[in-house]
């Protein structure tokens, strides 16, 4: 009989802070006081907040204690698991707690307008634990669907829902699961794009190690709408843990029938793959992230056509964003309604956002589309930190646009955003205050498309370098009225002539930061950084570098050792 | 370390010796090894029947394959905005500084190689960094000294 459940943190920042340890101590001591068979033990996935890691969670009561050493636990156990005594002391800090972590009784209702779908069970449950998801409503939307509803009924209820694509575009998914559906040929394919390497954003690691069922659930509702016999989980090389997850969860699926052949004893049948990457932003394109599925150079194809209709193996294809495919189990289940009374009329439901920067807490914290800026900073993130006043955010991601102070009252929804000609991106929210520098945070966003630029269309490789060249005189002093000219010509004809998303996006954080902080680039050319940020003195001379073009087969380079 | 044929074959029977198993396969040998030998390329070419410049086309594609070696202790500094709005920059200079060499290079003693790397998705801990499979959060140009010192203590 369990009384009690204690979760440990089990990503893994808190696994390399010696959570482990603090689960193999907490073991240890229950045994001592003969609570093994009372209490148990679990890791949980992310908790949402990274400040005080190893975290650790005790239900029911939900009682937080964190960052929680090993040497702690002894008198923990003691005092709150075998006295029934909350150890003040090693509580998690109170005033960061709202709105971080689901489930918490007695905080909801300070929290009142945080609503979680996609992140409700991450740090509520033990990911590890198929039953667990299960007693969570887990797997109810599946099989409802295949045994009450037709794949028609399925697509129209997303299609009613008005879900959006979570990646970034907004493009509608019942949309493009009906392109898929209605096309002929027998084998189609769906795909999960877990290749989350937008710079600030860990939204998809957070719902791929806190609730790994929930994305396999969607993608099997996807198969079950569109007619596709397999899912792909393409997934970032360097998330090693999530795609452990990831992989365990299929395992125990499969062998409770509820993936694989038949699935229920019905006549649908689903099977799951996962493919990691091997480290490279372009693979989140789309159609890059096909080519690399297919063993090949991650390079983008020509659209159209689309993976719709030519997509994995020339199959059509649905590509869908972790967090969108997390929508779905949740719309089937509860109807599309329900989904709208979330959001906006035009974007309903939530969206994920990862705050960072100069705010007081900084992490995920999903709200309804249409939520304001302004309200996401004082409420959820606790205020500018310091008390420093607003400057600017970068959305989304590097991709993302610079919103000025006097956009901190749009809503942050894809019609909104799109009509102040911004992107609301994957959900990244990169707060800065008045003493950051607007050149310096555009040189390193422009620096990174430079390094991630994948070389098969000049706009974007030789543009991207360009840009990054003029930032970086700037920086240093050396700018002239026209490198702000050049700036934004090229960036235009990146934006205009590069042949995939990530050409066209690149110059946005350039042209918006243009628009609304021109005055301070200038100043720049006039040789003062009103932030007193960048280096502003010449750079030394920097020797001739030897370009190995082949990059392999170095004649005399010997291995170490 | 250089990958032998025993490893090289059972990389392949694990993802099976197919076309689009190539880029798993080389993230798995370059892993275990460190980096890929032009010998290694080649037999991964021969064993899967493609052409040997395809495969080292797809290997000098990917940030975590490698075709060179690096040195002992490799250290993957986060270099993304979140990370340089936390005060990156400072951290960048102290490691340049106290390893003595610029990012991208190897210490003349293959003790250390620095390498910026894109995101690793730690944000709300910047400036970020990986010292091999270690990870480091909130970092500050005094943290550096004694961090390094962890790894070379021991066999030094």
């Amino acid at each position: 009989m369990i009384r009690a459940r204690v979760l440990v943190s089990g990503d893994p920042l808190s696994l390399a802070r010696g959570a482990d340890v603090v689960k193999l101590a907490l073991e240890t001591e229950l045994a001592y006081y003969g609570l093994e068979q009372e209490i148990a033990v679990e890791y949980m996935g992310q908790t949402g907040r990274e400040d005080v890691l190893p975290l650790i969670a005790v239900y029911p009561e939900g009682t937080l204690y964190g960052p929680v050493r090993p040497e702690d636990v002894p008198y923990l156990v003691e005092e709150h698991l075998y006295k029934g005594r909350v150890v003040s002391h090693l509580l998690a800090p109170p005033d960061f707690l709202p709105g971080k972590i689901a489930h918490l009784p007695g905080r909801e209702g300070a929290m009142y307008a945080q609503q979680r779908v996609v992140l409700r069970r991450a740090g509520s449950i033990d990911p590890q634990n198929i039953e667990e998801y299960i007693a969570d409503d887990g797997y109810f939307a599946l099989g409802q669907a295949i045994t009450e509803m037709t794949p028609a009924e399925v697509l129209q209820t997303v299609k009613d829902s008005g879900l959006q694509g979570r990646g970034g575009a907004g493009f509608p998914t019942g949309l493009k699961w009906s392109f898929v559906a209605t096309r002929p040929e027998k084998i189609k394919y769906i795909v999960c794009n877990a290749d989350e390497s937008e710079p600030g954003t860990f939204k998809d690691r957070l719902i791929l190690e806190g609730d790994p069922h929930a994305i396999l659930e969607g993608l099997a509702l996807a198969g079950y709408a569109t007619g596709a016999q397999e899912g792909w989980i393409y997934i970032r090389g360097e998330y090693t843990q999530s795609k452990k997850r990831l992989e365990e969860a299929i395992r125990q699926a499969e062998e409770l029938g509820l993936l694989g052949d038949h699935i229920l004893e019905s006549d649908f049948s689903f099977h799951i793959h996962v493919h990691a990457g091997a480290g490279a932003y372009i693979c989140g394109e789309e159609t890059a992230l096909l080519e690399s599925l297919e063993g090949k150079r991650g390079i983008p194809r020509i659209r159209p056509p689309y993976p719709t209709v030519v997509g994995f193996r020339g199959m059509p294809t649905v590509v869908n964003n972790v967090e969108t495919l997390a929508n779905v189990a949740p719309i089937i289940l509860h109807g599309a309604e329900w989904f709208r009374s979330r959001g906006t009329e035009k974007c309903p439901g939530t969206k994920v956002y990862t705050m960072l920067g100069d705010v007081n807490v900084t992490g995920l914290v999903e709200v309804p589309l249409g939520t304001t800026l302004r309200e996401i900073i004082e409420v959820y993130s606790g205020g500018m930190k310091d008390g420093k006043t607003f400057k600017c955010a970068q959305t989304g991601g590097s991709s993302g646009s610079i919103i000025p102070a006097s956009a901190l009252d749009v809503p942050l929804d894809y019609t909104s955003m799109r009509e102040q000609g911004v992107a609301l991106g994957s959900g990244a929210l990169l707060v800065c205050a008045e003493d950051k520098c607007v050149v310096d945070l555009v040189y390193v966003l422009m620096r990174f498309f430079q390094a991630e630029s994948c070389g098969k269309c000049t706009p974007c490789r030789i543009g991207t370098t360009r840009m990054v060249e003029a930032l970086d005189r700037l920086r240093h002093g050396q700018g002239t009225e026209q490198d702000i000219t050049d700036l934004e010509e090229t960036a235009e004809y990146v934006r205009d002539g590069s042949f995939c998303g990530l050409g066209q996006a690149a110059p946005v954080p350039i042209l918006t930061g243009l628009r609304h902080f021109r005055e301070e680039f200038e100043s720049h050319v006039q040789g003062h950084c009103p932030a007193g940020v960048c280096p502003m003195q010449p750079r030394p001379v920097a020797e001739a570098v030897s370009h190995d073009y082949l990059g392999f087969s170095l004649p005399g380079a010997e291995a170490p050792g | 370390m250089e990958t032998n044929l025993t490893q090289i074959h059972e990389v392949i029977e694990h993802h099976g010796a197919n076309r689009e198993a190539l880029v798993e396969i080389l993230r798995d040998l370059s892993q275990q090894a460190g980096y890929l030998t032009p010998e290694a390329l080649e037999t991964v070419a021969a064993q899967l029947h493609l052409p040997a410049s395809e495969v080292h086309s797809v290997a000098s594609f990917y940030s975590m394959i490698n075709t060179r070696p690096h040195g002992k202790h490799v250290i993957r500094f986060c270099e993304d905005a979140p990370c340089h709005i936390a005060g990156g920059q400072a951290v960048w200079n102290t490691l340049e500084q106290t390893l003595g060499i610029k990012f991208g290079e190897t210490t003349p003693d293959d003790q250390w190689t620095l390498l910026p790397t894109s995101c690793l998705g730690l944000c709300a801990v910047g400036p970020v960094m990986m010292v091999d499979n270690d990870v480091y959060g909130n970092l500050t140009p005094e943290k550096i000294p004694e961090i390094l010192a962890r790894y070379t203590g021991g066999d030094a």
